[in-house]
């Protein structure tokens, strides 16, 4: 039957109120269905409203001075010739902002940063004044006049060395206190000491072990790099008292507060908006010295301030991710079952603590390390450290430090497999945690909720031809040829998270979703995340649609405005559809909950007399005595039972049980020119399982992009320092971001395990992909080399990197 | 990245042009494309006090065949190389070459001309031009003098050019029976300078090399034309007793700067195989294969 003829069909079957169930579900464009994004219609007409697509009366424009040292003293800063540029208003120093206790502003970690330099500056680039001017080009003619006085002083580059005697102290401001807010340290240039695990019978079951294996591996420092860098537009209106901030934030809510905590304003008096925000990745969750700047400028003069970043500023200032030097060691018997792991890591949180992590956990949830596999026993140290580099330390495209641990186990269990010379997928198939075993309790304190890793990998396994691809692989060997095989089989851990362990600044990482119903049978919902780019406006509007039998077109979904929607912690850490998204179905459960009450008073029936059916209470029994959703809405208003309130409205708060943990299993295959070191990926099939799919065909566009993302890190996105602390490459004619020519064909699959705890069964999946992606990367550029004994390349995977490894095997001629 | 104040000219004629570069001397900077200089003076790398816009000048994009040479304006976009079919015939490697530099946006704007008259080591047409024996016609308050590429370059952003002279074309002379062409560039990425590239013009004449130029982008503080890597072709059967000797000598007058992409050692090998593989395809090009 053509499209058109199910159509029409369609439309006469509404009209006669014989449609059937299938039919009504279809027209409903609830979960499961492939729907097109509604936010697209706005986006590929450049029709997006962007912070700097915000214009207001009198604003003036914001920029700052930045420091070329990496370690100095500030001797002096003399402001004359800046603000003697036509259409300069202000230069504001840290001294401007001391008396306003505004010069340091509090870190989400517990520590402080400075908004402009106090005394010190810490690192290159770091924000040292803030010139304010009519227009741009007068911020940035200022800009280059104000003359600061450095001295320049001894530079701590390699982490290594940041808890020598010796080394030199960088944060003079901290360096007697015995804790910067996440537990006692050992020295002035160290952060915090977290472990998880039994260290004692992790040492026994090393020291009984039938084989172990070690690796060192470097998880090299990268940059979010959304496209649109950070910025904001800060407006305080002096008559009403009132603040109000546009901004790239991806939890407004959580803005607000640190605002209001900072600034002392009521909470009540400031509106924190994102708008459009082009990509996030966790690069805009926490507060930049440019917001407080924005505001205090706004504050002093009575005028809008902007300040947008250059993507220079970007790169080289706001937060990156990853900086871990990691230690691990497996044991296991001499059938490849692991027997213990341990692992420790060191830490670079550059010159601030200003990771974004829920407070607990210094290290995120490093400590999911064990992964997909069943072992017994595990320890894990991680130190942070100070160093002469921008602070951050966020989770860039994944949920606090699970890419960092997710690398790792994959690449730890291809280096067991290599020891012991079994096949690499095998070891996995011995190892993994068994369906039967889920929940699943992790020796390092987790409860997985649900999982099937084995036929996630052998339905990956048949589908790409793995034991042909081996069979190939061997016959190029021996031809002197260089292909690899990566797999990786994580597991994430997403969605953050049950108020017993997940908090930012005290307050609990609920979500929230308010519904209202309007008369003639639409909707808004507002939830307390934030879209940055995922499609929010059209998945949340799915769920609600077949929660309330209201069609997921006829359902506006708004984020951002924290004047207008209920109070979340925003969208990081995969966190929208495992915590916001069981909000809002929730939400639409209460909805339905009062819609009955009024449904059986249309009906004149009891509440238990009534069965849901797709957009619609029936009789049971009566199939053909019922009321629709739209005429339940109107009579919301106009037709209610005695004693029921007016309106069909509510707000859902939810405070998730557990984690969720989507999984996958996925294949790269690699041809490796061993001349120039290129390397070409041929295949990379991703399958994933982010238990019910919402909206399949926003899955893929996810995978694609978080596949793309793990692509440029594992082969080139790296943020490098030389000796004296200059960051190279802070640009993107430097800092690899792939385009459509370089990006391989990706393949995708999945399987569907829902999660047990969560109200629609749906886990999370922005993210995986480049958890996942990484390591079967990196894993697939070590097994081109694997017969020749490499266990481990560092990344990123450059061609001169590989092309040194075939030159030190002397196969590069 | 907000360049510091200029005044902007735009001038009609190639004679305007050249009268406000001889009035303004070097406070002066002609504009092609835009996309070397434009970058700079957002980054305040480059602050010329004025900047004289050649994209209004009548006369300087063209493709034409005169006596058999080729005669390309130096407004001719590297997107207008790329669409010329005519051009591909007569010449396969600048459109070779073309399609390898940045990206389409890029090319839709950059030109030849600046490409060529910028000097930076990292352009890749000069290393084209010198292989091909192009020469590059320069118009100044004297008239107008023709120069060979293979002299043009004197070191990083220097060239023979004076400072109150304007590139106004490049003439490549006629491709002979039996000369292949090849540029072969490795680069991370679209929009990336060359980690290493090599241009190769050879002409096989009865299963001799009659005639052989190697010239190399990226590779030393100018473009470089590798006089004994073409010497050391010409004369042979381009077997791999002389590429052994070409690919040496090229790689011998490297002098490339260490950078993110990889050390100096990596940069000279890759000179390496990136003259071997122009080579080749230059050859097997020459011969029909």
């Amino acid at each position: 039957m053509s499209e058109t003829q199910t159509e029409t069909q369609a439309e006469t079957q509404t009209e006669t109120q014989t449609a059937t169930t299938a039919e009504r579900e279809a027209a409903l464009g609830g979960i499961g269905c492939d729907k097109r994004r509604k936010e697209d219609a706005r986006f590929i007409r450049g029709q997006g409203n962007f912070v700097d697509d915000i214009k207001m009366p009198k604003m003036v424009f914001g920029d700052f001075v930045r420091s070329p040292h990496a370690h100095a003293r500030i001797k002096s800063i003399d402001k004359e010739k800046a603000l003697a540029v036509p259409g300069v208003i202000a230069v504001l120093t840290a001294d401007d902002l001391r008396p306003l206790n505004l010069h340091w502003m509090p870190t989400l970690a517990g520590d402080r940063q400075a908004v402009l330099a106090d005394e010190k500056v810490h690192f290159q680039n770091q924000e040292v004044a803030f010139v304010i001017a009519e227009d741009r080009y007068a911020a940035s003619d200022g800009i280059q006049l104000v003359e600061v006085d450095y001295e320049e002083l001894p530079v701590l580059i390699d982490p290594k060395k940041a808890l020598d005697d010796d080394a030199p102290i960088l944060r003079e401001d901290v360096k007697d206190k015995d804790e910067v807010g996440q537990g006692p340290r050992r020295h002035p240039n160290h952060i915090f000491n977290w472990q998880s695990g039994d260290k004692d019978a992790t040492d026994k079951a090393f020291d009984g072990a039938a084989v172990t294996v070690k690796e060192e591996m470097f998880y090299q420092r990268v940059h979010p790099s959304p496209l649109e860098t950070c910025g904001c537009v800060a407006s305080m209106d002096a008559v009403s008292g009132r603040l109000t901030l546009y901004g790239t934030f991806q939890a407004p809510h959580v803005v607000r507060t640190v605002v209001s905590l900072i600034s002392g304003l009521a909470e009540s008096n400031i509106r924190v908006v994102s708008p459009d925000v082009g990509g996030g990745f966790g690069n805009k969750v926490g507060p930049y010295p440019g917001y407080v700047c924005s505001v205090v400028g706004s504050i002093v003069l009575g005028r809008p301030v902007k300040w947008i970043e250059s993507r220079i500023d970007n790169i080289s200032t706001t937060a990156f991710a990853r900086d871990y030097h990691m230690s691990c060691e497996l044991a296991a018997d001499k059938d490849g079952r692991i027997t213990g792991l341990r692992a420790n890591v060191l830490a670079d949180h550059g010159a601030f603590n200003s990771h974004a992590q829920p407070m607990k956990w210094p290290a995120g949830f490093f400590n999911i390390v064990t992964g997909s596999y069943d072992i017994p026993t595990a320890h894990v140290t991680v130190d942070g450290v100070y160093t002469n580099k921008a602070p951050g330390g966020v989770a860039y495209r994944c949920s606090f430090r699970v890419t960092e641990a997710a690398y790792l186990i994959e690449r730890m269990l291809d280096v067991l497999a290599q020891k012991l010379g079994i096949d690499k997928a095998e070891i996995r198939l011995r190892n993994f945690i068994k369906a039967e075993q889920f929940p699943y309790q992790s020796c390092l304190g987790w409860e997985y909720d649900s999982g099937d890793y084995t036929t996630a990998l052998k339905q990956a396994m048949k589908a790409v031809g793995y034991e042909e691809l081996r069979k190939e692989q061997a016959e190029k060997r021996a031809r002197g040829e260089l292909m690899g095989i990566g797999i990786a089989t994580f597991t994430e851990i997403v969605g953050a998270g049950p108020s017993r362990n997940c908090d930012i600044l005290g307050i609990k990482m609920f979500e929230s979703c308010e519904i209202r119903v309007h008369p003639t049978g639409s909707a808004i919902a507002r939830i307390g995340t934030k879209s940055t780019g995922q499609g929010h406006e059209t998945t949340y509007a799915q769920i609600i649609a077949s929660e309330i039998g209201i069609p997921s077109d006829l359902i506006t979904v708004e984020e951002g405005d924290t004047d207008v929607g209920p109070y979340g912690l925003g969208t990081y850490g995969s966190r929208s559809t495992p915590v916001g998204a069981a909000a809002a179905a929730r939400a639409g459960r209460k909805i339905r909950d009062k819609a009955r009450k009024i449904a059986a008073h249309m009906l004149e029936v009891s509440e238990s007399d009534l069965e849901w059916d797709v957009d619609r209470f029936t009789v049971k029994g009566v199939p053909d005595l019922s009321a629709a959703m739209k005429d339940i809405a109107m009579a919301a208003y106009s037709n209610l039972p005695e004693g029921l309130e007016h309106g069909l409205e509510v707000v859902d708060y939810y405070d998730p049980p557990n984690m969720t943990y989507p999984f996958g299993a996925y294949i790269c295959v690699v041809d490796i020119d061993r001349h120039t070191g290129e390397i070409s990926v041929r295949k990379f099939y991703a399958l994933d399982d982010c238990g019910t799919r919402i909206n399949p065909m926003i899955i893929e566009g996810q995978v694609h992009g978080g596949l793309t993302e793990a692509f440029a890190i594992a082969m080139g996105q790296e943020i490098v320092f030389d000796e004296i602390g200059n960051v190279l490459g802070a640009s993107l004619l430097d800092y690899f971001l792939p385009t459509a020519v370089e990006t391989p064909h990706w393949e995708t699959d999945h399987t569907v395990t829902p999660s047990p705890h969560h109200p629609i069964g749906a886990k999370g999946v922005g993210e995986s992909p480049n958890v996942g992606g990484v390591p079967a990367f990196s894993n697939a550029v070590v097994d081109a080399f694997a017969h020749l004994d490499v266990t481990h390349m560092p990344m990123p995977h450059t061609a001169w990197r590989v092309w040194q490894t075939c030159h030190d095997l002397g196969i590069d001629k | 990245m907000i360049p510091a104040n200029f005044e902007y000219h735009r001038p009609g004629s190639v004679d305007e042009a050249v009268s406000l570069l001889t009035e303004h001397g070097e406070d002066g900077r002609v504009l092609a494309g835009g996309h070397s200089l434009i970058p700079m003076m957002k980054l305040r790398l480059a602050e010329p006090a004025h900047l004289i816009d050649l994209n209004g000048v009548e006369g300087l994009r063209s493709i034409a065949e005169v006596e058999g040479a080729i005669h390309i304006g130096a407004m001719t976009t590297q997107a207008e190389i790329i669409a010329s079919d005519d051009l591909a015939a007569r010449c396969p490697i600048l459109r070779e070459a073309a399609e390898l530099i940045a990206d389409p946006q890029v090319r839709a704007c950059g030109t030849i001309g600046g490409n060529v008259a910028n000097g930076d080591p990292g352009n890749d047409m000069p290393a084209v031009m010198m292989a091909l024996d192009a020469s590059f016609v320069l118009r100044g308050p004297g008239g107008e003098r023709s120069l060979a590429a293979r002299e043009f370059y004197e070191g990083p952003f220097e060239t023979a050019r004076d400072d109150d002279e304007i590139l106004t074309a490049l003439r490549i002379p006629a491709r002979g029976a039996g000369q292949g062409q090849a540029y072969c560039k490795l680069k991370r990425k679209v929009g990336d300078y060359a980690i290493a590239a090599a241009a190769v013009v050879l002409t096989m004449d009865g299963g001799t090399c009659s005639q052989a130029a190697v010239a190399l982008t990226n590779l030393g503080i100018t473009p470089l034309y590798a006089e004994a890597a073409s010497a050391a072709l010409t004369g042979t059967a381009v077997d791999a007793a002389a590429i052994e000797a070409a690919v040496e000598a090229a790689v011998a007058i490297t002098d490339p700067a260490a950078d993110l992409h990889g050390p100096v050692v990596y940069r000279r090998r890759m000179a390496g195989v990136m003259t071997r593989r122009a080579i080749e395809t230059a050859r097997a090009r020459a011969t029909g294969g």
